[in-house]
């Protein structure tokens, strides 16, 4: 029987399968779950590097001294590894090196929607796609093996629901492959410009190879050839939708390999019908490549470029098919994400909107400190930009800024790339407050070992970067710790630092409620007696809290006992245990 | 001609369970020989908000999501979140809904009202809805956490394959140390499911 696997341990299996050694990656959703899988697997070394860049970088060293590697991230993340991806491109490999890049049309968990293909289009790197679990695992089997034949890292394109869903696979062997031997080669290697412009030659060669090589039906492109008088060229999840809305009514030219694309096959394919619709998510690579070719192709006129497709948008705009549907008649209030109960951001969060700061935010759990009743956050831009758009904003607006404008940022975001910004601060100089929320995990992406956290990806004692005496390396001489728990002591923190004419770094530090070591208190309770019902501790944003008969009210099955609340109430209504 | 198959949505509010109950009932079809595809969403959905898990079976299965009006049933967590995602049901689809309430931010911050009489007003359209308080059968069986496992045995009764087949998946989905305490829980689902 096939076992029942999500795309991203249906991806890992390929790796392992495919005598992958060494694995570094950083995390991102929706690309975790590979690295966290592949980390299981005895036979395979695997470790969270700080960020993507380094992540690459690694896997590529392991790939020149002669080890099958891999390297795994969200599609934000190739753009921070987009510098040593470029000239990987270039040098090619010895064993060969899988990239996974996981894209998220929908914006699921993520800041933009960007298409990774374009990355692999202009790096001149092999990019395959599979649609389900099962293609998971042979694709990146395959993808090995192109690697190693063509001279050329791969990188295979993951989307959100090809990575978080779960389908049947089956189960092979592991292909234990021997290190090969590493010989020096500074031609391939040294990317000087001597080497580099005739390597540059290499690069077009290959991919011209490639596509020669697979221009007609291969294991990656495939025609579901039927008697129609329409055809459907697609990849991805995309093809999924569509076969669902269609079956075999219509002809297929599903596409794994989309870059390079197969030029050949794409006229075949179009040519044999009077109708020919491309049906891909995000940016409409496929359709721009065959209307190059003179190819009457329909697509992003149809269905546009933003967000998920589905098999009901398909059936809307080629069948004109509307499902009916039954609805609730009243407003249903929206549910958004909110900071867990006992969440150590809440009370941070809550001192800097009662002190009315402007704050640089930056990529993590705490981003949820933009949404009401906090509302506060003023911009979020990508990891790290919390800590350097500080010191712009500040250079721009002068001391009037400097006096109420943070940067927020997390460990895991701060080992990542928040230290060159801090350097940055320090070194040209501006009086600038930067809070850095360890809460001891990689937190958003569910609980990832970082530098910070003094253990690894395999779960052994690490060494752990002490953050208070790293800030003062980098060239800050103010670093103060508080506990976000006592929102008194912290919000008096603020207060100073933002005064004091230097850079200064303030630590919250609170370990994760989710964590699994966090002892618990008892859940709160609220007396009805005291309560005046003046909601004083809805301002927290508290999920655990709410109104019950005009009356504060906390739910037992969520209150962890953190006490914020209790710091709220001038009347000590919230106390002792339910 | 489209492809005929079953769908199975779970909704809830992040931290619920409902991508443990949406394994359990997927690893059920897979034992029953069907192809099965079962969709999740993580990262920052997960955090307090409205979550759904998409379950599909059949002979073959194709898109993994499940959109507007095609679902044989709901299984929803939580009332608001019943009515939500009411719109995805097919017609003479079936809504199983744990009568437990979460206010959500908007409710807790007062800019929204949690609407009143969810099931009765559910109910007035015409649709099969079995409220259960799976909430406190959790409690009943030693965890307020274990509602989702509650709801899987009523749904159980609903599907109608052969009960070794679910306890099988539990056993392969459940952490031993909780076993009993969830075995417990889809007894008390199956028997208000009888009731």
């Amino acid at each position: 029987m096939k076992k029942l696997m999500l795309g991203n341990d249906a991806f890992a299996r390929g790796l392992f399968e495919a005598g992958c050694t060494v694995v570094s990656s950083y995390p991102g959703t929706p690309s975790t779950e590979i690295t966290e899988a592949v980390a299981k697997y005895e036979e395979v070394y695997a470790e969270w590097a700080p960020n993507e860049k380094v992540a690459l970088e690694v896997a590529l060293g392991a790939s020149i001294a002669g080890a099958r590697a891999f390297c795994g991230m969200k599609h934000v993340g190739l753009n921070v590894a987009a510098d040593p991806l470029y000239t990987a491109s270039y040098t090619g490999v010895n064993a060969g090196l899988v990239i996974a890049v996981a894209d998220d049309p929908g914006m699921h968990s993520s800041q933009n929607e960007q298409d990774s293909r374009h990355h692999a289009i202009a790096s001149k790197i092999p990019m395959v796609e599979p649609s389900d679990s099962q293609e998971c695992r042979e694709f990146v089997k395959q993808a090995f093996e192109l690697s190693e034949k063509y001279d050329t890292p791969v990188i295979v394109r993951m989307s959100t629901r090809v990575a978080h869903s779960q389908s049947g696979i089956d189960l092979g062997m592991r292909n234990n492959i021997e290190l090969k031997p590493y010989k020096k080669d500074a031609g391939k290697f040294v990317m000087v410009p001597a080497n580099a412009r005739k390597r540059h030659y290499d690069v077009e060669e290959r991919m011209q190879n490639i596509k020669e090589d697979y221009k007609f039906n291969s294991i990656f492109n495939k025609v579901e050839k039927k008697a129609t008088v329409a055809g459907i060229i697609t990849s991805g999840i995309a093809y999924q939708y569509a076969k669902e809305v269609f079956g075999d009514e219509v002809s297929f030219l599903k596409l794994g390999l989309v870059n390079p694309l197969p030029d050949q096959l794409l006229i075949d394919f179009a040519s044999n019908y009077d109708e020919v619709y491309v049906i891909e998510e995000l940016d409409g690579i496929i359709e721009d490549r065959c209307k190059a070719l003179g190819l009457n192709v329909k697509g992003k006129e149809i269905f546009g470029c933003i967000g998920e497709l589905s098999q009901s948008i398909i059936a809307e705009k080629l069948k004109g098919i509307v499902n009916k549907v039954k609805s609730f008649d009243e407003d249903v209030p929206v549910r958004p994400p909110v900071m867990c109960a006992g969440c150590p951001h809440r009370g941070l969060f809550y001192s800097l909107s009662k002190i009315g700061a402007t704050v640089m935010g930056d990529i993590g759990c705490y981003t949820l400190g933009a949404s009401a009743p906090l509302n506060a956050m003023d911009a979020t831009i990508c990891m790290g930009a919390s800590i350097s758009s500080l010191h712009g904003f500040n250079k721009a607006r002068g001391e009037e800024a400097e006096k109420k404008t943070v940067a927020v940022i997390g460990d895991s975001t701060f080992m990542h790339s928040g230290m060159t910004g801090l350097v940055n601060i320090a070194y040209n100089a501006t009086n600038s407050t930067v809070i850095i929320l360890d809460n001891s995990i990689t937190g958003m992406t569910g609980h990832q070992q970082n530098p910070t956290t003094g253990y690894n990806l395999k779960g052994d004692v690490a060494a752990k970067v002490n953050l208070e005496e790293l800030c003062k390396a980098l060239g800050i001489k103010r670093v103060r710790v508080v506990d976000p728990y006592n929102m008194a002591q912290t919000e008096k923190a603020i207060r100073e630092e933002l005064e004091v004419k230097e850079p200064s770094v303030i630590i919250s530090r609170r370990p994760c409620a989710l964590l699994k070591y966090v002892k618990h208190a008892p859940a709160l309770k609220v007396d009805n007696d005291k309560c005046k019902s003046c909601k004083a501790c809805l301002k927290i944003g508290c999920p655990a809290i709410s109104i019950r008969d005009s009356k504060a009210f906390i739910d037992h099955t969520q209150c962890v006992g953190c006490g914020i609340c209790q710091e709220m109430c001038k009347f000590d209504a919230i106390g002792g245990k339910q | 001609m489209a492809v005929e198959v079953k769908s199975v949505m779970i909704v809830g509010v992040g931290g619920q369970g409902s991508l443990l109950a949406s394994r359990i009932l997927g690893n059920v079809l897979m034992e029953q020989g069907y192809d099965v595809k079962v969709s999740e969403v993580h990262g920052m959905s997960q955090r307090g908000g409205s979550v759904v898990t998409y379950v599909k079976y059949g002979e073959k299965v194709y898109s993994p999501v499940i959109e507007k009006g095609e679902a044989d049933a709901i299984i929803a967590f939580e009332q608001l979140e019943a009515a939500r995602y009411v719109p995805y049901l097919k017609e003479n689809g079936h809504l199983i809904v744990s009568t437990q309430k979460i206010d959500p931010m908007p409710v807790i911050t007062g800019a929204m009202k949690y609407p009143e009489d969810i099931i009765g007003k559910l109910k007035a359209k015409d649709i099969d809805v079995i409220a259960v308080d799976a909430l406190s059968l959790a409690e009943e069986a030693g965890n307020p956490k274990s509602s989702n496992v509650v709801l899987m045995g009523v749904l159980s009764k609903r599907l109608g394959f052969e009960r070794e087949v679910w306890i099988n998946a539990l056993k392969q989905c459940v952490p031993e140390k909780f076993l009993e305490l969830n075995m417990k829980a889809f007894e008390l689902g199956e028997s208000v499911a009888e009731a």
